[in-house]
């Protein structure tokens, strides 16, 4: 049904379509409305879960991994310094294979502290075992957190999964979006199994010292699941679109890549600008188009191949850096391309947005025209050069 | 799928710790026990059993030989030995 | 052999209190008990893959949040209805305790979770080499507040765990020690009588840390209560009862241990613990008083 919502409502309806019987989570900008929903949903017994009002994100996170490994499905919800104080817990809950899943409103890191969006935090996380989706609009951010679960409990992956989506942008923004029904969501979402859990009818002990024997074999693991997940991913889309009536790749999404020359690869809101600069350029007889990556981990190594393999010029726009490196995004996209025979002739690197600052249509249509020149470096496209000139003397 | 490392309940029974003892043993006398049952309550390794006076005994695949049981004893009724070089 | 819900196997050292401590808590537990554990000397001890020695479900996390994993756990039981016939068990060492797991432990007090929560107190961070930490007593020789030349060991007091697991109006708080092992049974049991968070601190000398022979670890239980330097106390919901002591001077507690070593030849320094015992003594009333003599028939 169509509802008009903002984006926190949205996917707080979501996961109360989960059916999540452990919620936990501590307050930060731009993550609060999700949770505030949520509590009010318990209060009002529309949602029949323990909802645990803790003292930290670091506590936050260790109540979900206490709950799921008693084999409850349970919800987090985070943003930057909070998924960064639970950095522990995070790698904690994949190395313990428990599927959570957990909402990171994306949001600048400090210092200096913004509490604006750009992709810093989870990016940050990028190397931690969890399955990382990113999130164009609030549909997606609605459908994602459904698969999310289906994803991380299926028997062969038990990895979390983490719903990444624009801080402010995404969680405050007001769309219309298509609500499933909860036969829907049962029909698509069976109840959690656990596959092994603390359970005093069938006693095990999890988190053990792993020594140098066996590490290895554990991190090799979740490495294994995670590309098994590149194999799955489309699978569960497809059932998806039969229950739901959306269709998803779920990997990647080509906007006007058929016959593009100039193509920009980016994550997250800024791809629902990009594809209407698209179609203006296109008017114009430009040939333009864009990759939108959709999941970051595991990363569609192949599948970008595939899709630029053939195009002459692309530009990987992050919403991110490592600083001191290059971009992370387009780090790795031009990993992708290197000992093929075929690939783009520039595939330029380019930073945008941090810290809140708008990506403008005008932003992307220079991006565009500076894919003309020479292939740049991790070139930060909306800088300010005014603002450099401090002086402590 | 290599999962979690879930340890099945109670497998330390695999590692014999007995070996670790280097110095002495506990040798249970019989002779004075009341079967007070102080020396199963002290045990580290819960190594320490028996039905009662007289009649308890330690499981020497586990006692590292650490000398509680010995000084616990009311009745002086366990001995710590040399523990010998051939086993 | 085994009828314990924690099995021989384990690698802690030969005489260790905590070892001891652990099976008479999970014992006293029953097995409808899951553990959450955070890291320390017992968990690297007793769950090294493929072999653990616990008979119950026990789940190790980080170094610092076993209270919030075992609030997880006890809120999945209440979803699931399975509350009332599941104890929960979080439980950690002095370090993970009174440092770094406090802000974890305060916030699960808060908010009122049906768990007993352990403190393995054996007072410095054992598992990682002897260093200091909040329940370091006065005076101890740790290796990062050594003795030396300008220094005479730890100069800080026990952080007072008990009063501030009563500041936080919990039902039920109190001390143990493997020197009275039927104490510590006994006080687990009461706890799991009582619905709430639930305070059980336990005092377990460690061979190693203190330096003693593995034979005393029970005896030196027994001293630290019988001087005054470890109070036993205990409050139900509010109500205070203490193990009565005739006080023993603190001396022969000090001499037994290489870890105060130092003040073995300094009467100044001994003094300087004796107060500590002392106001321990005054403070909760630990004097047992002279029985009458009777008059003769």
């Amino acid at each position: 049904m169509k509802e008009l919502l903002e984006g926190s409502m949205v996917v707080a309806k979501a996961i109360k379509l989960c059916r999540p019987g452990v919620v936990s989570a501590y307050p930060i900008t731009p993550q609060t409305h999700i949770v505030e929903h949520l509590a009010q949903m318990v209060a009002d017994g529309e949602l029949d879960s323990q909802f645990v009002n803790v003292e930290s994100e670091h506590s936050a996170a260790s109540v979900v991994l206490g709950s799921e490994a008693t084999g409850v499905r349970s919800y987090s919800a985070t943003s930057s310094q909070g998924l960064l104080l639970m950095a522990e817990v995070i790698y904690n809950i994949a190395g313990m294979r428990l599927p959570l899943v957990m909402t990171d409103a994306n949001r600048a890191i400090s210092a200096p502290i913004n509490i604006w969006n750009d992709q810093q935090d989870t990016i940050s996380l990028r190397d931690a075992g969890w399955i990382q989706i990113y999130a164009e609009d609030n549909q997606e951010a609605l459908d994602f957190h459904i698969l999310a679960y289906r994803l991380a409990e299926d028997k062969n992956i038990m990895l979390p999964v983490m719903v990444c989506m624009d801080g402010f942008i995404l969680t405050h923004g007001i769309e219309t979006v298509d609500m499933p029904t909860q036969e829907q969501v049962d029909k698509f979402l069976p109840p959690y199994k656990a596959l092994y859990k603390l359970d005093v009818d069938n006693p095990q002990t999890l988190g053990p010292l792993a020594d140098p024997d066996c590490y290895t074999e554990a991190r090799y693991a979740i490495h294994a699941t995670q590309k098994k997940a590149l194999e799955l991913i489309p699978e569960l889309t497809a059932e998806f679109a039969k229950v739901f009536g959306r269709e998803y790749n779920g990997l990647i999404e080509g906007y006007q890549l058929k016959d593009a020359e100039r193509v920009i690869v980016a994550m997250g809101s800024v791809c629902g600008t990009i594809k209407d600069v698209i179609d203006e350029l296109r008017q114009k007889g430009k040939k333009v188009g864009l990759l939108k990556i959709t999941s970051f981990r595991p990363f569609p190594a192949q599948q970008i191949y595939d899709a630029l393999k053939n195009i002459s010029k692309v530009a990987v726009l992050d919403r991110a850096v490592s600083l001191g490196g290059g971009a992370p995004l387009a780090t790795e996209v031009k990993a992708a391309f290197f000992g093929k025979t075929r690939s783009p002739k520039v595939i330029s690197s380019v930073v945008a947005g941090l810290g809140g600052r708008d990506i403008t249509k005008d932003t992307v249509k220079d991006i565009y025209s500076m894919l003309t020149q020479k292939e740049k470096a991790c070139e930060f496209m909306d800088l300010k050069p005014e603002l450099l000139k401090e002086n402590y003397e | 799928m290599f999962g979690p490392l879930a340890c099945k309940p109670g497998s330390s029974v695999n590692n014999k710790t007995g070996s670790w003892r280097v110095e002495s043993r506990p040798v249970f006398l019989h002779k004075n026990c009341i079967g007070c049952k102080m020396c199963v309550t002290v045990c580290p390794e819960g190594c320490v059993s028996g039905p009662g006076k007289n009649a308890m005994e330690v499981d020497l695949a586990f006692c590292k030989g650490c000398g509680m049981c010995a000084l616990i004893c009311p009745k002086k009724d366990i001995e710590m030995v040399k523990e010998e070089t051939q086993k | 052999m085994s009828n314990h819900l924690f099995n021989s196997g384990h690698t802690a050292c030969a005489g260790c209190g905590q070892s001891l401590a652990v099976r008479l808590v999970i014992d006293a537990a029953g097995k409808n008990t899951i553990v959450a554990n955070n890291t320390g000397c017992l968990e690297v001890f007793s769950t090294k893959y493929p072999e653990t020695s616990w008979e119950v479900p026990f789940i190790h996390s980080l170094f610092e949040n076993a209270p919030a994993v075992a609030s997880g756990i006890e809120s999945a039981l209440k979803y699931l209805g399975k509350k009332d016939s599941v104890n929960v068990i979080a439980e950690a060492g002095d370090g993970g305790t009174a440092d770094i797991g406090l802000q974890s432990l305060s916030g699960m007090w808060e908010r009122g979770h049906d768990v007993l929560y352990i403190c393995y107190d054996n007072e410095a961070y054992m598992n990682t080499g002897i260093q200091r930490s909040g329940l370091t007593p006065f005076s101890a020789d740790t290796t990062t507040t050594p003795k030396g030349a300008k220094s005479s060991g730890n100069l800080r007091y026990k952080k007072p765990m008990p009063e501030i697991a009563m500041a936080h109006g919990i039902p039920y708080v109190a001390t143990s020690s493997i020197g009275f092992p039927q104490d510590i049974v006994r006080k687990v049991k009461k706890a799991f009588t009582i619905k709430g968070p639930k305070y059980l601190q336990i005092h377990v000398p460690c061979p190693l840390g203190w330096s003693y022979p593995s034979a005393k670890s029970v005896d030196m239980g027994k001293l630290a209560v019988d001087t005054g330097l470890y109070p036993l106390i205990e409050y139900e919901y509010g109500k205070l009862s203490v193990r009565k002591i005739t006080p023993k001077p603190v001396d022969e507690y000090l001499k037994a241990q290489g870890r105060f070593k130092h003040l073995w030849n300094n009467p100044d320094g001994i003094k300087k613990v004796q107060e500590v015992a002392d106001n321990n003594i005054a403070k909760y009333g630990l004097k047992a008083e002279p029985q009458p003599e009777q008059p003769a028939v």
